[in-house]
C-alpha cells in the first residue's frame, strides 16, 4: 500500500512538473521550417518547462486547413496568419485579444511600423508580425544596358524603359518591357498605391466602403491597363503557371516586375543575371509614394487555457521580439516588424532590401474581410479591360460594385 | 464532404447504369424455404454486402444528407452563429451570376466533350480494329493520355498551348494563320480546356469502343456482305445499332464526368482558377471556392444539391431515352 501511496505521489509530482506542450502551425516553406525549428530549440533551452511541436501544411492549403479547425475545435494554440485573414478568424472567436499586460496597445504602436495598425480590429490587437512585406520593382540589369535604358525613377520613366526593352507585339512576345500580371501583386499596386498617387483613397477610414469609384481610381485602372493596352510593355501570363510574371523575369525574359521582398529567395537562387531593385515609382507630377504592406502574424487562439495560455504568451513575446526579428532576417530574408530594427543604416542602404525598407513609411495595407472574394473582384474587373476592351470606368466601378457586397455583407 | 457527396452520387447512377447495361434484370423472386441451398447463399451474400453498404451509409449517403441539411442554413464555418435561413441559398442562387456562368460553362464542357470523345472514340476504334501490324503499340498510344497524371498532362497543356512559346502558334505562323491567345483569352479558353478533357479520354473511349466491336458476331457482316451492302450500309445497319449498349454507357458515365469537370479547370489556370473571367468556370470547380475558398458552406451545399439534381435528371432522360433495344 505504501509502495503504491508512493508511486501515484510520484506520479502526480512528475505531472505537474510535466512541461506544457503547444502546438504551433505555419504553412510549409523551407526556410521559415527550418529558422522556426531552430528558433524553437532555442527558446525551449531558454523555457526547460515549455515543448513546442511545429506543424506545417502545404501553403495552398493552408487556410482551408487552419479553417476547417475551427469548428472541430482541435488545432493549434499558435498560428502563424495572413493578416488579411484576421477578421475572419477574430470574427469566428478563434483568436484571443492579446493581454494588455503583456502586450500593451501603446508600445505595439510605439514598436512595430505603421502599417501593422490595420490589424487593429474593434480597438484591439489580437496578432502581431515577426516581419512585414512590401513591393519593389525588380529589374534586369542587363536587359537595361542592351536596351540603353537607366532605371526609372517615375512612372513616365517606367513606361520609357520598358518600351525600350520589350520585343515583339501581341499577343507573340519574346521579351516583355513590363511583366504584367493583374492577380500576383498587380492589383495591390492599383487599389493601394496608384489610386492614392492620383490623390484618391481605396476605402473609407473604418474600411467599411470602398471610395475608389472616383476620378482617382478610374485614372488608377486607366494607367495601370495601358501598359498592356496602349504602351504594349506585355501580356498577363506570359509564362505558363504558378509564378508566372516571376519564372519569366528569373529566366531573364522580362525587363521589370512588380513583386514583394518575398521574392528575393527564389530570385536570387534563380536568376543567372544581373539584377538590381528599385522602389515603386512615383508620378512626375506630383511625386507622391506609395507602397503596399503585408505581413503574416502569429496569434494566440482559444485552444490555449491556463498554463498553455501563460506559455503561448511567452513564446508570441519571444516570436516578436527583436533577436528573433534579426534571426527571421538573417535565415529567412523578411524585412523585420520593428521600426528600429527595419530603419537601422545597414538595411536601409542595402542594394536589395533598401527599396523595400525605404517603402515602409508609405505601406497600406488593405483591411480584407474576404482575402479570396475581394482579389477576385480586382482582377476581374482588371480582366475586363485586358481582355475584353472594357473602359477603365466601367472596370472600376464593376470591381467596386462587387467588392461593397463583399464589406457589406460582412459588416451587415 | 460535398465533394465526396457529388462524386458520390454519380457512383450510384453509374452502378444503375452498368447493371441495366448488362441486361440485370437482377434477382429473382425470393425463395419460399428457408433451407434451399439458394437461400442460404443470398443470406450469406447480404452478409457480406453489409459491410461496404455500412461503409458508404457512412462516408458517402450521411455526408450527403448532411449537405441537403447544411443549405438550408447560412452556414460560414469562421462564424459563431449558423442561422437557420430555409430556402434564401437558393433564392440568392437565381439571380447569381457567376452560377449561371458556371452552369453554362459547364453545359457547354459537355455538348462539346461527350460528342466529340464518342466521334472520335468510335473512328480511331474503327480504323484500330483493322490494323494488323503493331496492333499493341497503337492501342498503348491511345491509351497512354488516359493513364498521365492529370494535373502533370494539365501543365504540359499550358505550355502546348501557351501564346508565346507554345508549338500550336508556331505551327500556326508556319501556315501563315495569325497566333491565338488559347487559355488566356475568354473566348478560347472553354474550348482549349475542353480539348485537354477529350485528349485524355480518348484512350478509355477507344478501349470501350473496341471492346463493344468484338462483341458484334462476325457472321451478321459475312451475311451483309452476301447480300450486296456496301462498307457504309453495314455500319449504319449492323455496327452502330449493335453497339447501343456501348454508346449508352459512354454517353452516361461521360456526360457525368464532363458536369463534375474539376481538375483540369483547376490547373490550367492556378492562379485564376476557373478564369479569365470566369470562361473556364465550372459548377464543381464554383463549389470548391465558396467552400473551401470563402467558406460558404451553406451556400456551397445548396450549388451541390441543384448539381445533385441536374445530374439525377439527365441520367435518368438519357438512361430512357437512349437506351433501345434491338432485336438480334
Amino acid at each position: 500500500m505504501k509502495k503504491f501511496l508512493t508511486l501515484a505521489l510520484a506520479l502526480t509530482v512528475s505531472a505537474s512538473a510535466a512541461p506544457v506542450t503547444l502546438t504551433y502551425w505555419q504553412y510549409d516553406f523551407a526556410t521559415k521550417v527550418s529558422t522556426m525549428d531552430a528558433l524553437i530549440k532555442k527558446f525551449e533551452a531558454q523555457n526547460p518547462d515549455i515543448k513546442i511541436k511545429q506543424e506545417t501544411f502545404p501553403y495552398d492549403a493552408y487556410n482551408q486547413k487552419v479553417a476547417s479547425s475551427v469548428p472541430a475545435g482541435q488545432g493549434p494554440d499558435v498560428v502563424n496568419l495572413f493578416y488579411g485573414w484576421l477578421p475572419q478568424y477574430v470574427d469566428s472567436g478563434f483568436l484571443q485579444p492579446l493581454p494588455a499586460k503583456d502586450f500593451s496597445t501603446q508600445q505595439i504602436e510605439s514598436n512595430f511600423v505603421p502599417m501593422i495598425k490595420t490589424s487593429k480590429i474593434g480597438g484591439q490587437y489580437y496578432a502581431l508580425p515577426t516581419s512585414v512585406r512590401t513591393l519593389a520593382v525588380f529589374y534586369n540589369k542587363d536587359l537595361f544596358k542592351q536596351a540603353r535604358v537607366v532605371p526609372p525613377r517615375t512612372w513616365e520613366d517606367f513606361i520609357a524603359a520598358g518600351q525600350k526593352i520589350v520585343k515583339g507585339a501581341p499577343p507573340r512576345f519574346s521579351v516583355l518591357g513590363f511583366g504584367i500580371q493583374p492577380d500576383g501583386q498587380d492589383y495591390h499596386v492599383v487599389r493601394e498605391v496608384l489610386v492614392r498617387q492620383f490623390g484618391g483613397s481605396p476605402f473609407s477610414k473604418d474600411g467599411k466602403k470602398v471610395t475608389y469609384d472616383s476620378a482617382a481610381g478610374v485614372q488608377a485602372m486607366t494607367f495601370y491597363t495601358e501598359l498592356m493596352t496602349k504602351y504594349k510593355l506585355g501580356v498577363p501570363n506570359f509564362f505558363p503557371g504558378n509564378n508566372s510574371y516571376r519564372d519569366a523575369f528569373i529566366a531573364g525574359k522580362v525587363g521589370m516586375i512588380v513583386d514583394g521582398s518575398f521574392a528575393v529567395g527564389a530570385i536570387e537562387k534563380g536568376a543567372k543575371f544581373n539584377w538590381g531593385v528599385l522602389p515603386l515609382p512615383v508620378l512626375k507630377s506630383n511625386g507622391v509614394r506609395g507602397n503596399f504592406g503585408s505581413y503574416w502574424v502569429n496569434g494566440i487562439t482559444k485552444n490555449a487555457k491556463g498554463d498553455k495560455l501563460a506559455a503561448s504568451i511567452k513564446f508570441l513575446k519571444f516570436l516578436t521580439s527583436d533577436e528573433t526579428q534579426r534571426t527571421w532576417l538573417d535565415s529567412v530574408g523578411e524585412i523585420p516588424a520593428s521600426r528600429k530594427l527595419s530603419g537601422t543604416a545597414a538595411l536601409r542602404t542595402n542594394p536589395v532590401y533598401g527599396p523595400f525598407v525605404s517603402g515602409l513609411p508609405f505601406a497600406s495595407s488593405t483591411l480584407f474581410v474576404d482575402e479570396s472574394g475581394q482579389r477576385k473582384a480586382w482582377v476581374d474587373a482588371i480582366n475586363t479591360v485586358l481582355l475584353q476592351g472594357n473602359s477603365p470606368a466601367n472596370a472600376v466601378k464593376r470591381a467596386a460594385a462587387e467588392e461593397q457586397k463583399i464589406l457589406d455583407g460582412y459588416y451587415k | 464532404m460535398l465533394l465526396s457527396g457529388l462524386r458520390q452520387k454519380n457512383r450510384r447512377s453509374w452502378m444503375d447504369t452498368t447493371s441495366k447495361l448488362a441486361g440485370g434484370r437482377a434477382s429473382a423472386r425470393p425463395p419460399r424455404r428457408r433451407n434451399t441451398v439458394k437461400y442460404r447463399q443470398t443470406v450469406t451474400a447480404y452478409t457480406f454486402l453489409l459491410v461496404p453498404l455500412l461503409f458508404f451509409l457512412l462516408v458517402r449517403f450521411i455526408p450527403t444528407f448532411m449537405a441537403l441539411r447544411l443549405s438550408l442554413f447560412d452556414w460560414n464555418i469562421l462564424r459563431e452563429q449558423q442561422p437557420f435561413v430555409g430556402l434564401d441559398n437558393y433564392k440568392t442562387l437565381i439571380d447569381d451570376e457567376k452560377f449561371a456562368q458556371a452552369l453554362k460553362n459547364t453545359a457547354l464542357y459537355t455538348v462539346i466533350g461527350v460528342p466529340l470523345q464518342i466521334i472520335l472514340g468510335l473512328g480511331l476504334a474503327l480504323m484500330l480494329g483493322r490494323v494488323r501490324a503493331f496492333r499493341g503499340f497503337y492501342r498503348a498510344l491511345y491509351f497512354a493520355p488516359y493513364v498521365t497524371p492529370i494535373v502533370a498532362a494539365a501543365w504540359v497543356w499550358q505550355w502546348v498551348f501557351s501564346p508565346q512559346f507554345g508549338p500550336v502558334n508556331t505551327v500556326l505562323g508556319w501556315l501563315h494563320l495569325p497566333p491565338q491567345s488559347f487559355l488566356t483569352s475568354p473566348d478560347q479558353a472553354l474550348a482549349t480546356t475542353a480539348g485537354l478533357v477529350v485528349w485524355q479520354n480518348l484512350g478509355f473511349q477507344v478501349v470501350l469502343f473496341l471492346a463493344g466491336l468484338a462483341a458484334i458476331p462476325r457472321s451478321y457482316y459475312e451475311a451483309a456482305e452476301i447480300d450486296g451492302a456496301t462498307g457504309s450500309q453495314a455500319f449504319w445497319r449492323i455496327t452502330l445499332p449493335l453497339l447501343n449498349p456501348t454508346i449508352v454507357f459512354s454517353v452516361v458515365t461521360g456526360t457525368i464526368a464532363y458536369l463534375q469537370l474539376f481538375t483540369q479547370v483547376v490547373n490550367l489556370n492556378f492562379t485564376d482558377q476557373g478564369g479569365p473571367l470566369g470562361s473556364t468556370l465550372t459548377v464543381a470547380v464554383y463549389i470548391y471556392q465558396l467552400a473551401f475558398g470563402r467558406f460558404q458552406m451553406g451556400y456551397a451545399s445548396a450549388v451541390t444539391v441543384v448539381l445533385f439534381a441536374i445530374i439525377l435528371i439527365i441520367t435518368l432522360l438519357q438512361l430512357r431515352f437512349l437506351t433501345r433495344r434491338y432485336d438480334t
